[in-house]
């Protein structure tokens, strides 16, 4: 099989080191997961603190190496016109590999203050902020990168058929690039600080990223199933209105206990709870699309990981998400394992799974297929539900952690210290930890399902069974 | 969804939502900024709180502690623990770190100076003095 447009190959470097990365981020996972119950588990080699940021900031940089893939992929075949300029993805590419690759080394390698200091944090300080830690330079980086690839994209989306699909990924990607713009924002004053740090962070995972989400999920469901486009772009705009009605002021939730005025609390906490409704309608969606099918499409792994999604990011985002978003439930579980349990189904549920949701359509294309040989398919099949199933009880094991610190921490009469409850959550880290460890083991799965070849069929000579009289 | 409710319609709507959603935020966010100044400590954060806030951050405090319940996980929560400990206990525990005890959780040696240390101090004092609403349940965090 060919590609319709030469110029998606360009998403094959993309979708290969989101995978890489995505390896660094689980084995960073797995440190952390470690130091947990063994707390002085390679310190001072590599503190928690520093190994925390290699696995988020890992997670995000992998995401955003699919979700540029991804756009490669499907503009060009959406516009029905070649990418602007596939040079400039290609250079974009390094820029970007080489820039995050930099950023991990100065993290493990030198102490953060020192880096803070070597990068020109005192010129503009917006280090030291959970998921933004990366140096002025990588943040600068990450602008350039973003414009100039929204430049690509946008040029190719100019020139070409304007679909749903393609407008709303190209305004989830503006949207992301301009919400990051606050990553440079860092008064002093600590309540106005956390104000506008939730407009990169809330912004993007409960608002602008779930049109990308919903552009990509669109994009493969009407390849694999053949439903009519304006079937799928009706749901899809459906979908994005009650995500941003809900999302926009479901930034409340975080408004809470920050300094914040009350009212927030009645917002975050009415709006936000309106928040499972459009991951449920692409739950819905999803299963809809698949049923009303007009054709089988041989990739039966893409098929897998388009309904997966919609489930996973569901519970994840959905369920998980309102489980604490209620203010007066939210006054008992801020801030603890919870949370923890909520943001890893979340972002495994609907970031992670729609990104390997994409590769598992286009890359067998990419590779000169429609589809991969059925026992890759096989294999890719087992590490979905590997990692699936266990990312399920590492969000089992984190919940029940987080309901037994709540109650011997925040709930009872005599309430107990930080570290005397964490103590007493050991049971409940190790058996995550060894969740964590049957993800890893579906990640090698799926990295060895790209390599996997259907057996030959062999017929030995001389064994050919003389035909029936 | 059916005839009656094209896909123009469903963008329109989209449209429509989206920027009723996007002017309600911004008008909530603008009279929350006028309010922010009545619920901290000082208007304007001494310099010391501000140089203790810069400590904060290229330490990567945040990378394990939790502020007003914002960070990781893996130890205790800091908004309050100017109240929980007290300024002398907080210096001396960041000087005695790490406790080096077989097994336990650890935290890096900074080597702060005094000024650091009572920048730092300064910073968690301002912080725990925020109006969070009563947040944290205990003063355990």
């Amino acid at each position: 099989m060919q590609l319709h447009y030469q110029s998606q190959a360009v998403a094959k470097p993309y979708f290969i080191a989101a995978i890489a990365l995505f390896v660094g981020q689980i084995l960073f996972g797995l440190i952390l997961g470690l130091q947990y119950v063994i707390g002085d588990f390679l310190f001072p080699a590599i503190p928690f603190n520093v190994a925390r940021m290699v696995h988020t900031n890992l997670l995000i940089v992998w995401l955003l190496f699919g979700f540029m893939g991804a756009a490669y992929y499907l503009v060009p075949e959406e516009t029905e016109t070649e990418l602007h300029s596939p040079l400039l993805a290609h250079v974009l590419f390094w820029i970007f590999l080489i820039a995050g690759a930099l950023t991990v080394v100065g993290y493990l390698a030198v102490p953060y203050a020192t880096l803070a200091e070597m990068t020109g944090n005192d010129i503009l300080q917006t280090m030291g902020r959970e998921f933004l830690e990366q140096p002025l330079p990588t943040k600068l980086g990450i602008v350039v990168v973003a414009l100039a690839f929204l430049y690509n994209i946008g040029m190719t989306i100019l020139k070409g058929r304007k679909t749903a699909i393609s407008m709303i990924l190209l305004m989830g990607l503006v949207g992301l690039a301009v919400l990051f713009l606050f990553a440079f924002y860092n008064p002093s004053n600590l309540v106005k600080d956390k104000y506008f740090w939730w407009w990169v962070v809330h912004l993007w995972v409960e608002g602008v990223w779930e049109l990308i989400l919903g552009a990509i999920l669109g994009f493969v469901l009407l390849k694999i199933t053949g439903v009519d486009r304006e079937v799928i772009e009706k749901w899809l705009y459906v979908i994005i209105t009650l995500t941003l009605v809900s999302g926009i002021i479901g930034t409340g939730h975080h408004y809470y206990w920050i300094g914040t005025p009350g009212y927030w609390q009645w917002w975050g906490s009415i709006f936000s709870a309106l928040e499972p409704i459009p991951f449920f309608a692409m739950t819905v969606f999803c299963f809809n699309m698949v049923n009303r099918r007009r054709r089988q499409h041989p990739n039966k792994a893409a098929t897998l990981w388009a309904l997966g999604t919609g489930v996973m990011a569901f519970l994840g985002a959905g369920v998980w998400g309102f489980l604490h978003t209620l203010a007066p439930i939210n006054y008992y579980t801020h801030g603890s394992q919870i949370t923890a349990a909520h943001g890893h189904m979340a972002f495994y549920g609907a970031y992670a799974m729609v990104v390997m949701t994409i590769i598992s359509y286009a890359m067998p294309i990419l590779r000169g297929r429609e589809a991969n040989p059925e026992r890759a398919q096989v294999l890719e099949m087992w590490s979905f539900w590997l990692m699936t199933v266990s990312m399920v009880f590492i969000t089992l094991f984190l919940t029940a952690a987080g309901i037994l610190q709540v109650w011997l921490q925040r709930v009872i009469p005599n309430p107990q210290a930080f570290m005397q409850v964490q103590d007493q959550l050991a049971l409940f880290y190790w058996m995550r930890w060894l969740s964590g460890i049957v993800f890893f083991i579906g990640l090698v799965v799926y990295i060895y399902s790209f390599f996997t070849k259907d057996k030959l069929q062999t017929v030995e000579v001389g064994t050919v069974q003389p035909a029936a009289t | 969804m059916s005839a009656f409710f094209t896909k123009s319609m469903a963008r329109n709507v989209f449209y429509g939502g989206t920027l009723f959603s996007v002017l309600l935020f911004l008008a909530l966010t603008f009279h929350t900024n006028q309010r922010i100044s009545r619920r901290i400590p000082t208007e304007t954060p001494s310099p010391e709180v501000a140089r203790g806030k810069h400590l904060w951050e290229t330490r990567n405090c945040v990378g394990c502690h939790t502020i007003l319940g914002e960070g990781a996980y893996f130890a205790p929560e800091l908004g309050n623990v100017y109240k929980r400990r007290g300024p002398a206990f907080i210096k001396v525990w960041i000087q005695a770190q790490p406790t080096k005890v077989p097994g336990r959780r650890q935290m890096p040696q900074f080597h702060f100076t005094d000024q650091q240390l009572d920048d730092l101090v300064a910073f968690l004092k301002w912080t725990s003095e925020i109006d969070t609403e009563n947040w944290p349940p205990n003063i355990e965090g």
